[in-house]
């Protein structure tokens, strides 16, 4: 068992004819996902070389239609990312998967409202993340699949390198993963980790949750408050930023301590509260967790 | 991207959001030049002189006087122009000031504060409102919460004047003010959203004796995401305010970071990139700078990110930690390489490489008998790296 991604997955591509496109729809055809389209405006017909059995479409709608895609993956770049996914909302894509890193806020403002609005039943992950991937099913993202093995834990991240790191260490213990879900790091996103913790809570697959969390926002303080009151696997984290200095925007949008909110300290001393168990540093998450299951 | 409170008015101004009567100055010249003709135009003989640099608490810092007659106006030009302006956001050395506002002196009936800024728990644009004008906001946070008002913007809708006549109320503004922060707020959101803010500040926003708001001050950011769409904000960037190495890695599109340590970090993906930090300082060291390479970084830009690192004269140690993903192990082996090739290397590194061509990256390095010390993991790394920079452990 898993959550979003497996075998019944039938993935569009959009950007498949683009250089990171092209690239990771390769990597996701060897891995044995199952891509059934590409999409980028134009290119309908066209072949992509080394991806020639795809056929590409102008619009997500014919993809939908005619091969019969329910999932999606957004590589288009900043400027036209907000668009695509709104147009694999409309042409009826339950979920949607966004590579894309530098979307600007005002648009991904827009993308939330109009998706709860007119979409409630569409989950968006990402923008800005490393994709889904369900360990020996299907990969989509841009993750190395090499290092995941099927298991049950259920890794959560709003960091994708950070994500590697965690899936490797548990890989090497001996820990296989359910479902791998990077949530991204903009401030702006679709699921969060309360949604992603319900839906491992609720997977009999998943037995128990790796989450990785960053400075700036305070999902993690919301989500250690979730896990307390509904999830009763063990569950792990690391928080990334601790020693981050205020003001400075570490990378990703979201990653920024502004207005005396968003350190590591505090989502560090809300997750022990709500009696998870906290990694002191980055290079004994697996262990961390191994402890809490021996 | 940030800029100065006077470019902030002067974008406030074309919104139509009130501000005083000013001039900025890049030399002493200029400003006293200014004076008179500020002076003039307001009709009044008050003139605030203020200190333009980016970091905020100018006026506890002494980078701000109110002056009565031209003679004191004079003298605060002198005192405050290219003196080292020492507030909690410029760390102990201070800042240089060589830019100033010269501006209309007001008759304050009130202050208050507005802010406008993401609500990341929402996902809307919220505007955040406090009589406590003047003060440090998040101190009023802290210890008066009941004193912060919000109010999202719908996306759909903007900004509704509904709202305006709540916060007024809220507020104690009465009368004509009432219309008079309608028209400020709707355009103050305007701006917002058309030039792709991240945050707009203006503490204190004034209520004058005659019934008028200014925005007193102006503090604006901008969403880098968004910047493609504005190429005319580019001439109002402040290169003295920008760190010289964060400078070069924007060129390089890369995420860099000046911290005050001694070693150097080249990490790719911002997650890792922190939790390098982190491992680092865990094991007593102190990272000199966060740099993430980024996802598809060629050879070549893995190279001008070494030699930015290079270049911090604080440097060390240097620590590689990769994880490949989409980022081959090759590559920045041969981007390495290439730089230690061009500029040499002066100071230990340490190398730490897993994920996608990790093999081959391994033997590049071993077969360029450069002089570096590989690590296991990223735990062995960072302890081999805080010894190099002579830290403990």
């Amino acid at each position: 068992m898993s959550v979003l991604v497996g075998f019944d997955t039938r993935l569009v591509v959009q950007g498949m004819s683009g250089s990171a496109g092209a690239f990771h729809a390769k990597q996701m055809v060897e891995y044995g996902t199952r891509v059934v389209a590409g999409v980028t405006p134009g290119k309908g017909g066209a072949k992509v070389a080394g991806l020639e059995q795809i056929p590409m479409y102008d619009t997500v709608e014919e993809a939908v239609r005619l091969a019969g895609a329910n999932t999606t993956v957004v590589y288009v770049p900043p400027p036209a990312a907000a668009d695509s996914i709104l147009e694999a909302a409309a042409a009826g894509i339950r979920l949607v998967i966004a590579i894309t890193e530098g979307i600007p806020v005002r648009d991904m403002v827009k993308v939330a409202y109009v998706l709860e609005r007119d979409y409630p039943e569409t989950i968006l992950i990402g923008p800005n993340c490393p994709g889904v991937i369900t360990p020996g099913q299907c990969k989509v993202g841009i993750m190395p699949g090499y290092i995941h093995k099927p298991g049950g834990v259920g890794v959560v991240s709003r960091s994708g390198t950070l994500t590697y790191e965690i899936v490797h260490q548990l890989t090497a213990l001996g820990l296989g993963q359910s479902t791998a879900i990077g949530i991204g790091g903009d401030p702006v996103k679709g699921t969060d980790f309360i949604e992603a913790l319900a839906w491992f809570a609720e997977d009999p697959g998943t037995s128990s949750i790796f989450m990785i969390g960053e400075i700036g926002g305070d999902s993690e303080e919301r989500a250690a408050e979730f896990i307390h009151a509904n999830v009763n696997k063990p569950v792990a984290a690391f928080i990334g930023g601790q020693t981050a200095p205020p003001g400075k925007r570490m990378g990703h949008a979201g990653a920024i301590i502004s207005g005396g909110k968003g350190a590591a300290a505090d989502k560090i001393a809300a997750l022990k509260a709500a009696g998870i168990a906290v990694a002191p540093t980055p290079a004994e998450m697996g262990t961390t967790l191994a402890k809490l299951l021996a | 991207m940030k800029i100065h409170e006077y470019q902030g008015k002067q974008l406030f101004q074309k919104y139509g959001v009130p501000v005083p009567i000013g001039i900025p100055a890049m030399s002493v010249d200029e400003a006293i030049a200014a004076i008179p003709k500020v002076q003039q135009q307001a009709g009044t003989d008050v003139v605030v002189v203020k200190a333009q640099i980016h970091a905020g608490g100018r006026g506890k810092g002494g980078g701000v006087k109110v002056a009565k007659t031209r003679g004191d106006a004079e003298a605060a030009v002198r005192a405050i122009f290219g003196m080292q302006l020492v507030t909690h956001q410029t760390g102990p050395a201070g800042k240089k000031v060589q830019r100033l506002l010269v501006e209309q002196g007001l008759l304050i009936e009130r202050e208050l504060y507005l802010g406008m800024l993401l609500d990341r728990a929402t996902g809307r644009t919220t505007v955040i409102a406090s009589t406590e004008g003047g003060m440090e906001i998040e101190e009023v946070a802290a210890k008066h919460p009941e004193k912060i008002l919000r109010e999202a913007i719908d996306p759909a809708t903007g900004w509704q004047s509904w709202q305006s006549r709540k916060l007024a109320k809220q507020l104690a503004l009465t009368g004509g003010a009432v219309r008079e922060l309608d028209k400020f707020l709707g355009a103050l959101a305007r701006c917002y959203d058309d030039m792709d803010c991240s945050l707009l500040e203006i503490n204190p926003l004034v209520l004058t004796k005659d019934g008028k708001l200014f925005a007193l001050d102006a503090k604006i950011n901008f969403d880098d995401n968004a910047l493609y769409r504005h190429p005319e904000l580019e001439p109002w960037r402040d290169p003295s305010e920008e760190d010289p190495q964060e400078l070069e890695a924007k060129k390089w599109d890369l995420s860099y970071i000046s911290l005050e340590g001694n070693i150097g970090c080249m990490v790719n993906g911002a997650g890792l990139a922190m939790s390098t930090m982190d491992i680092i300082k865990f094991y007593g060291g102190q990272p000199a700078n966060f740099l993430d390479v980024g996802g598809g970084a060629t050879a070549e830009k893995v190279t001008a990110a070494f030699k930015i690192i290079t270049s911090d004269p604080h440097v060390k140690a240097i620590f590689v930690n990769i994880f490949g993903g989409i980022m081959k192990c090759d590559t920045i082996a041969q981007g390495v390489i290439a730089a230690v090739k061009e500029v040499g290397l002066k100071v230990p590194l340490v190398v730490r490489l897993e994920g996608t061509n990790v093999e081959l990256g391994k033997k590049l390095l071993a077969e360029s008998k450069l002089d570096i010390v590989t690590a296991a993991d990223m735990a062995d790394g960072a302890q081999k790296v805080v010894r190099a920079a002579g830290g403990k452990s």
